[in-house]
């Protein structure tokens, strides 16, 4: 089992001085792959987003690993020309180090506008590490709504008014899109959860062929909730099975974390400004109500998955 | 040896030679053709290429950007829709000064749809830091496929290499190609700018810049470009030292004491030549300008060439819509503008979509230049 002992003996691949908001879940994510991938040497590339923005302002980079970043939809498929530049190489003898790709995108590179990219490089087997550090909407250009943002959310185009309580659809289910592809390995999770995050990167980049990793990175800014709430908040979505922490490998789903008590969304929602408007009004607990029903219909759906192409199964 | 190909063939021959480590690339007509032969190439083992067949023309730019970001020799080719969709990344790819080199079979944009050529993809793309080089032939296509590679490895910048789309791309021709051995030496090895893969040497490639940087980047990239001639005019000269074949970067054919002369860019340049050839029999003094350089924009070279001219037709198988006269025409207008005494100038729009551009069309043209008289701003050349 992975020690923080051990991870802190790592180099600091993602160093400090960027210029991340205080209490970034994205930064405390990348910072904690790049200490998980080590010692295998990673090559990375990253979509357009707060990431890139907040970590390579020229002439600075917190980057002390190769990183290429092209445009906002590409970190796929510039990993994909990497890996194939990479397996070139490698080929001709020209490269000896078994190198590892990780393509970091946000949610809106991920679910909107780089799906199509991300869809292409995974059937294609690119032996590649898609991280796609989600924190539920378009935050870098000022909080818009992704097809991962929640449903009830209060975002600047989803703003919650008179008529509308926020966002009026559920998020995407990005994880089964991506095991729909058959990827060698799929998990999702998030940064309060240390060492399975360590654990499922070390898994992903191990893996033969094409990963990806879902983490839900909160977001003072875009969430409005205090610097200091990141990591507890990370911790209530996994309290509250807002966000599963599971897996999928070899055809079979696991899930990692199961809460001893699993406490009601509201603990979850509360903190967070972007759903400040629904407490308080019949109507906003009406939305609460349908966030919490889809939260346990999926919960409960992954319990059945697990079930049925888990561990127990292949047991039975 | 002596081969009969068309030129999507050729192009294609000529990447089988090139030998590319890593090609990226998506179907459209009409250059589908090139990237279905390579295929066949990767699989049959006669290339050591990594291939990428990407799910779209976008993702084919993206994945060369990231090839050539770890210093291999990349390779793509598309056209039309495909082209448009690349538009994004082709900036990205002259930002980051990497020598992709691509193939384009120039065809028409929608809508409405058209699968058959014209220059509107390659020179909607003018402004993208690219190298952009116009074929007249097959044979043309070929050896400037390959010349292409060592230009836009030695000027640190991406190069587009168009053959007319179905004019060219279908059509077989008499070509001669060089020896696999002959290619391969006269290529050498690229000399990247920087690998990405060398990861005990982490580099940051596409950073964001502000204010501060931003200028400084973009004026180092046109200097680039415009650094760009000289090596272009270098790796021409080798090559025809070499292989026998000359290509100047601008040819004036039959063009001594010339009162008119069309300017033009591609196929319709062998069809005004046949123009040229009767109207000189006739006693007509008329001549060529065949552009085959259109990024950089030789504008010395353009200047000194056309101010020997009275009158001057200038031929754009693109109409930049509503703008004053077709995009080489304002080009021209524009590199003219400071002669002491300037040529009377004229703007053609012809063959859009692939309509027939036939050497009547030409002499038509060539006989409205000769005679110096134009009522509209544009003419459009053989359309209802």
């Amino acid at each position: 089992m992975l020690k923080l002992q051990d991870l802190a003996k790592n180099q600091e691949l993602f160093s400090h001085g960027h210029r991340a908001c205080a209490g970034c879940g994205e930064a405390l994510a990348v910072r904690q792959i790049l200490l998980a991938a080590q010692p295998r040497p990673v090559v990375t590339t990253m979509a357009t987003g707060c990431l890139e923005i907040f970590s390579s302002i020229y002439p600075h980079s917190a980057w002390q690993v190769p990183m290429i970043h092209t445009a906002f939809e590409t970190a796929a498929s510039t990993a994909a020309g990497v890996e194939a530049a990479y397996r070139f190489a490698k080929k001709k003898g020209l490269i000896q180090d078994d190198i590892r790709v990780i393509a970091f995108a946000g949610d809106g590179g991920t679910y909107d506008i780089g799906l199509q990219a991300l869809s292409g490089a995974l059937e294609r087997r690119h032996r590649f590490l898609y991280v796609c550090t989600n924190n539920e909407a378009y935050m870098n250009t000022g909080i818009q709504r992704s097809s991962a943002t929640p449903y009830g959310a209060d975002t600047t185009t989803s703003p919650a008014g008179r008529v509308l309580p926020g966002k009026v659809q559920h998020r995407k289910n990005i994880m089964e899109i991506v095991i729909a592809h058959d990827v060698a390995y799929a998990a999702q999770t998030t940064v309060f959860f240390w060492r399975d995050l360590a654990t499922k990167v070390q898994k992903a980049l191990d893996a033969p062929g094409p990963s990806f990793l879902n983490v839900l990175v909160p977001c003072p800014l875009g969430w409005r909730h205090l610097p200091s709430e990141t990591v507890r908040l990370s911790r209530l979505a996994a309290d509250t099975c807002y966000w599963p922490l599971y897996e999928y490998e070899n055809g079979r789903y696991k899930v990692n974390y199961t809460p001893t008590k699993k406490l009601p969304l509201e603990e979850f929602l509360k903190p967070q400004g972007r759903f400040r408007h629904l407490f308080g009004s019949e109507a906003g607990q009406q939305v609460i109500a349908e966030l919490q029903r889809y939260v346990d219909e999926q919960w409960e759906l992954l319990l059945r998955k697990q079930a049925l192409f888990g561990e127990e199964s292949a047991k039975a | 040896m002596i081969l009969a190909k068309t030129g999507n063939e050729a192009l294609a021959y000529a990447m089988k030679q090139i030998n590319p480590d890593v090609v990226a690339a998506y179907p459209i007509t009409p250059s589908t053709e090139i990237v279905q032969l390579f295929s066949n190439y990767v699989a049959d083992g006669e290339v050591d290429t990594e291939f990428v067949p990407v799910e779209s023309e976008h993702s084919a730019m993206t994945a060369c950007i990231g090839a050539a970001a770890c210093g291999r020799r990349v390779m793509t080719a598309t056209a039309s829709q495909g082209l448009a969709l690349m538009h994004e990344m082709l900036f990205i790819a002259a930002g980051l000064r990497l020598p992709i080199v691509m193939a384009v079979a120039s065809r028409s944009l929608s809508s409405p749809l058209n699968i058959h050529g014209d220059h509107s993809d390659s020179v909607a793309s003018r402004d993208s830091g690219w190298l952009q080089f116009f074929c007249e032939t097959v044979q043309e296509g070929y050896d400037t496929l390959i010349m292409a590679v060592k230009i836009a490895e030695r000027a640190y910048l991406p190069a587009i290499v168009a053959i007319d789309g179905f004019i060219l791309s279908h059509c077989q021709e008499r070509i001669e190609t060089l020896e696999d051995r002959a290619v391969r030496e006269f290529l050498g090895q690229p000399k990247p700018n920087y690998n990405l893969l060398d990861w005990r040497n982490p580099i940051l490639v596409g950073p964001a810049t502000l204010q501060d940087y931003y200028f400084e980047f973009k004026r180092s990239e046109i200097e680039g470009m415009r650094r760009a001639l000289p090596v272009i005019e270098e790796v021409q000269q080798e090559f025809g030292q070499r292989f026998g074949r000359y290509y100047p970067v601008l040819e004036e054919y039959r063009c001594e004491d010339a009162e008119a002369v069309l300017v033009v860019m591609g196929s319709a340049c062998g069809t005004c030549r046949v123009a040229v050839d009767q109207l000189r029999a006739e006693g007509r003094k008329v001549g060529l300008v065949k552009l085959r350089v259109f990024r950089p924009l030789v504008h010395n070279l353009l200047r000194t060439s056309l101010a020997k001219f009275p009158k001057i037709g200038v031929m754009d198988r693109v109409d930049a819509v509503n703008s004053y006269g077709g995009p080489l025409f304002t080009e021209i207008t524009s590199v003219l503008y400071d002669l002491p005494e300037r040529p009377k100038v004229f703007s053609y729009v012809y063959g859009l979509g692939g309509r027939e551009f036939s050497p009547e069309d030409a002499r038509m043209v060539y006989e409205q230049v000769l005679s110096g008289k134009k009522d509209e701003l544009v003419t459009y050349v053989g359309v209802r």
